[in-house]
This record gives C-alpha cells, structure tokens and sequence, in this order.
C-alpha cells in the first residue's frame, strides 16, 4: 500500500520539471503528466483570483474522491500585478515553483514532507552548478536524497 | 533553514467570528454552466465583474475535475485529459483549500452543481452541501412558479439558505 502515489514539480512558467511515481495504477505517460502539470499551475492561478478576500496564494490541499493532493509553493518567483480595469483594482499573483504530491485521502504530515523536499530541491538542485534554471532536473544526489526522504516518511506511517 | 520560520510572510487568517457566520459566498450552477443562484455574505474583494467571475468559477470546476479524473492514482484505464464526463463518471474532487478561503463542491446526478466558499478553518462541509441540495428540491424545484434552467429567484429559499448558512461553524 502506497502512502504516496506521486511526486510531481513545476517551475514558474508550469513547465513540468520533476515526476515520479511511487506505484499508482495506470501510471501516466510523459505527455499526459506534463499536460497534468501544466494545467495544475493554470488552476492554482485561477483560484488566487476568485478568492474572496486578498492574500491569496493559491490552492494547498485538493480532496478528491480516492486521493488528496497536497501542493506547496516556493516563496520566490513572480509577483504578477493584475490590475482590473473595471473594478480599478490590483491583485498580487504570485507564481513560484511548486511541489505536489499525490497521496492517499487523509495521510498526515504531507506539509512537512514538502518542506523537506523543498530544502533537498536547494540543497541538491539549485546548488548544482551544472544545473540550468528551469530545465528539467536530472540529480543524481536529489533522486537519492529523496528516495530516502520518501522511504523515511513511509517507515514513519507505518510506525504510527 | 529559517525559511519556514514562522508564518508572518503569509498574512494572518481572517479571525473566524464567535460563532457560525464562516460562509463567504455560494454558487448554484445547472448542467450547461448556467449560473443559477449567487449569494453573497461576506466578500470584500472584488476583481471581475459578475459574469466572468461565474464563468470562471464555472472553468475552474471544470478542469479541475477533468484534472482529478486524469490523475486518479486508483484506476489504470483512465479517459483522456479533457474528455467531457458525466455527472458521477470518473474520479472527482470534493473541496479545496487555499490559506483565505475553502471551496466545497457537489454535483447531483442531474448535473447541478452547488459551491459553498467558507473560511479555510471549516471542516467538512458535504453533508452540509446535501441539505442545501434538498432545500434546493423542496422550494425550487417543487415551485410550480420555477422554469428549470432560468435563474432561482425564490424569497423562501433564499431566506432559508441565509439562516442555515450562518449556523454554518
């Protein structure tokens, strides 16, 4: 039984730079995830505009009928300005790199495993000097790092 | 790493009032994208005018079920991203959470679709979302002044919606 069924992440623009799935049934071709991807930062947008109070930063948790997807953004990225013409407003937008994990419906802690992921994504991505900005991330220490970070969080589920 | 250090970059929830009184607004929409009731409780910021905030919402919905029936981790034959599907057919999604709101969904077999926006705080909200559903069939739907598909205009609804809303924690 998998606690976690996929790891997806995606650089400002939606681009899909990250994917890996940890034994969901009918795994998803390369075409369809960056399809997934792509459409997961345009929803994540949408939603920051249809909020009703300002601050919005976009969706952190979506509750399916058989899985919950716990997205994360990072702090840095783009703040696009909106400004609405006829309600003479300005909206922040703020577009980062986002982190999502596909998981079983209400598996706990998934917040903690993002952020941890994050910190190995700069210590192991960004830090690689040969790795180019929002291209695709082939790390072989980053792929290690989290296979154990993964394995750890599923030990700990089942200890509990 | 102090970047996670607290909680200040985001800015502070909105205090959930004493008691009850979470809802923001709440969208009913048919089977075509009709925008058949909008309420309102408590939205402060505007940033379309109404129209194109109902289709947007209605987009949003939308794509985010074709979205969650492409990703559903459980099924191995899955449509295609973007394959229109009927009420009921492939995984959907029941509600969403962002750090200022919570979106709670429903869709009835007959293809209408109820979204009740409440404080991130709330909890489960589907079981609330089916009495608004039979409140929905008892004074719409059993109007006889009401022709399906046009936009409700029912006082009685309204009043009782408004009421089981605010009790609403």
């Amino acid at each position: 039984m998998a606690a976690i069924y996929s790891l997806y992440i995606i650089n400002k623009s939606g681009g899909l730079i990250f994917y890996k799935d940890y034994g969901s049934s009918g795994r998803m071709d390369t075409n369809d995830s960056l399809r997934v991807a792509s459409l997961w930062h345009s929803m994540h947008a949408i939603s920051q505009q249809l909020s009703p109070i300002s601050g919005c930063f976009g969706i952190e948790l979506l509750q399916a009928d058989t899985f919950d997807l716990h997205c994360f953004q990072s702090l840095t990225g783009y703040i696009s300005l909106l400004f609405f013409f006829l309600s003479k407003k300005v909206t922040r937008m703020i577009q980062g790199t986002k982190f999502f994990v596909v998981c079983e419906p209400g598996t706990q802690h998934m917040e903690g495993l993002l952020k941890h992921i994050y910190e190995l994504y700069t210590d192991y991505v960004l830090k690689n000097p040969f790795y180019e900005m929002e291209m695709p991330i082939r790390c072989e220490l980053f792929d290690i790092n989290l296979t154990q970070a993964i394995q750890k969080d599923r030990v700990a589920l089942l200890a509990r | 790493m102090q970047f996670f250090g607290g909680t200040e970059i985001s800015p502070s929830l909105p205090a959930s009032t004493a008691s009850g009184n979470n809802g923001h607004m709440m969208y009913v929409f048919n089977r075509n994208g009709v925008c058949l009731l909008y309420r309102e409780w408590n939205r402060p910021l505007h940033t379309l005018n109404q129209q194109q905030d109902h289709k947007l919402m209605f987009g949003l919905l939308f794509s985010l079920k074709s979205l969650t029936a492409k990703m559903d981790p459980t099924t191995p034959d899955k449509a295609n991203l973007g394959v229109p599907q009927l009420p009921g057919q492939g995984c959907s999604f029941h509600s969403f959470r962002t750090n200022t709101y919570k979106l709670t969904f429903m869709e009835s077999p007959s293809g209408i679709k109820i979204i009740l926006v409440t404080h991130p705080r709330t909890g489960d909200l589907r079981e609330s979302l089916k009495y608004i559903y039979n409140l929905y069939v008892e004074y719409v739907v059993k109007n006889p002044l009401y022709t399906p598909g046009t936009p409700i205009r029912c006082e009685l609804f309204n009043t009782t919606l408004d009421q089981y809303v605010r009790s609403i924690s």
